[in-house]
């Protein structure tokens, strides 16, 4: 699976307009780093809601960068959430490793 | 074809930094004038103070989420008349028709598909300038509050009875001080008479919803519920009087054209709706009560008194309105004599 998909990607810079994916790729390097810890804290503090609510930003936004694993793994994060289970495991890890690939993607992207 | 539409202001409502700079980046380029909020009382604070053509509304926000939003701007009376669309990932289905259920006017799933926003946001946009148009349209003619509630309420051509007081108003004579009369000075007259009557009216909460000639009719009490119809109506028509004196003396003082009217009122059990096809419709009242408020009308003619009411809507004033029975009258068509009484004016 690729980190970014590049059909999405080009789908998306053609509907942005060249001009402002940078602004984009930077709202998101900017925003998911947040998520990440917010989904850190929750699992400390065992709040299932604020878990759910930045899996789900984090997946909204993976999907829309193309990022699909990124967005598969937060996914699945939120769905256990919504089940009220917050069991997992090493999830943490493996999502803050897959977006640091991302991240590192996405700063190559820019135009 | 191009359909080039007029850009709106718009609120993007996103709790998520990238959402709110695709749909905002987006909706500027279709010349749209977008401002952003990152929470639902955010947003509240700005549709309050800004008039808004249209909001793009997450559903998923902390603080006050999407649902909640909604709630308080269809619960607004200045709120509900911007269409709302609600903005939400593919999984979230479930919620979006709990959305539309409520009252929303679409949705869109994202990441957003930039031909589907455009036709979206140009349809809702469109319909809510035919809304607004058809709305200006109702003021002329009601109160603030039956033009939205006609609004809301649809346009259904089924009638129901309501309980509502009738006034018919009509010009008995003009005293004229010139020997010929100029016609565009007639119309004029007209609709100087027209706007000071609707301005009595629609104060006082009634509707006109027949103009014939130079008479009008009125219902109080319909097509949205009031307690005091009866006085209200009353109170409508001795601000009629009182604004017609005033008129005609500025019009003596002009050496111009003076007008004195009748006013009739009668209280009762009508049929409300709206009558007419698809097409052509209007709101109106029907049954005796009607027939009776327009005979009480013609007898202000014979009696030689200014406004004058039947005796449900007599017992309906407040103390402060002084009327006098002038005992009963059998109008043409009634078996049953009708009790009248006459309003008295300072």
């Amino acid at each position: 699976m690729p980190i970014i998909d590049q059909a999405t990607f080009e789908e998306l810079k053609q509907m942005s307009g060249e001009d402002f994916i940078n602004e984009l790729i930077d709202a998101f390097l900017d925003d998911a780093p947040n998520m990440l810890s917010n989904m850190q804290t929750a699992l400390e503090t065992n709040d299932v809601e604020l878990f759910r609510r930045n899996a789900h930003s984090l997946k909204s936004n993976a999907n829309t960068f193309g990022a699909t694993e990124l967005g598969a793994l937060a996914k699945e994060l939120e769905s256990m959430a919504k089940e009220n289970n917050l069991v997992v495991g090493n999830g943490l890890e493996i999502i803050n490793e897959a977006y640091a690939k991302v991240a590192e993607g996405l700063k190559g992207m820019r135009v | 074809m191009t359909f080039k539409p007029e850009p709106g202001r718009l609120l993007v409502v996103d709790d998520n930094k990238v959402n709110r700079i695709l749909l905002s980046r987006g909706l500027e380029g279709n010349g749209h004038k977008v401002e952003t909020a990152e929470n639902g009382k955010q947003a509240l604070e700005k549709l309050r103070t800004g008039s808004f053509d249209l909001v793009l509304l997450d559903i998923e926000m902390p603080e006050m989420n999407g649902y909640q939003v909604l709630e308080v701007c269809l619960q607004d009376d200045e709120l509900r008349n911007i269409p709302i669309i609600m903005t939400s990932s593919l999984d979230e289905i479930d919620s979006v028709v709990k959305c539309i259920e409520l009252g929303a006017e679409d949705y869109l799933n994202k990441p957003v598909n930039p031909i589907l926003l455009r036709a979206r946001v140009n349809a809702s946009l469109e319909k809510k300038r035919l809304r607004d148009e058809q709305r200006k349209l109702f003021r002329t003619f009601a109160t603030k509050e039956v033009a939205d509630e006609l609004l809301r309420s649809g346009f259904s051509l089924g009638g129901k009875y309501v309980n509502a007081s009738v006034m018919f108003a009509d010009i008995r004579s003009f005293t004229t001080y010139s020997e010929k009369e100029d016609p565009a000075e007639i119309i004029e007259l007209l609709n100087s008479y027209f706007a000071l009557m609707f301005d009595a009216i629609t104060g006082h909460h009634g509707t006109v919803n027949q103009m014939v000639g130079d008479g009008l009719m009125a219902i109080f009490g319909a097509p949205i519920p009031r307690e005091n119809h009866r006085r209200e109506s009353v109170q409508a028509a001795m601000e009629m009087m009182n604004l017609l004196g005033g008129f005609n003396q500025e019009q003596a003082m002009r050496n111009k054209t003076q007008i004195q009217i009748g006013i009739g009122i009668a209280t009762g059990r009508v049929i409300a709706g709206y009558t007419g096809t698809q097409h052509r419709a209007t709101y109106t009242c029907i049954g005796d009560t009607v027939n009776l408020a327009k005979r009480i009308e013609d007898h202000t003619k014979i009696v030689q008194s200014p406004i004058l009411i039947d005796q449900y809507t007599s017992e309906g004033l407040s103390h402060d309105i002084e009327c006098e029975s002038l005992g009963p009258v059998i109008f043409k068509g009634k078996q049953q004599p009708i009790r009248i009484f006459t309003i008295k004016l300072d």
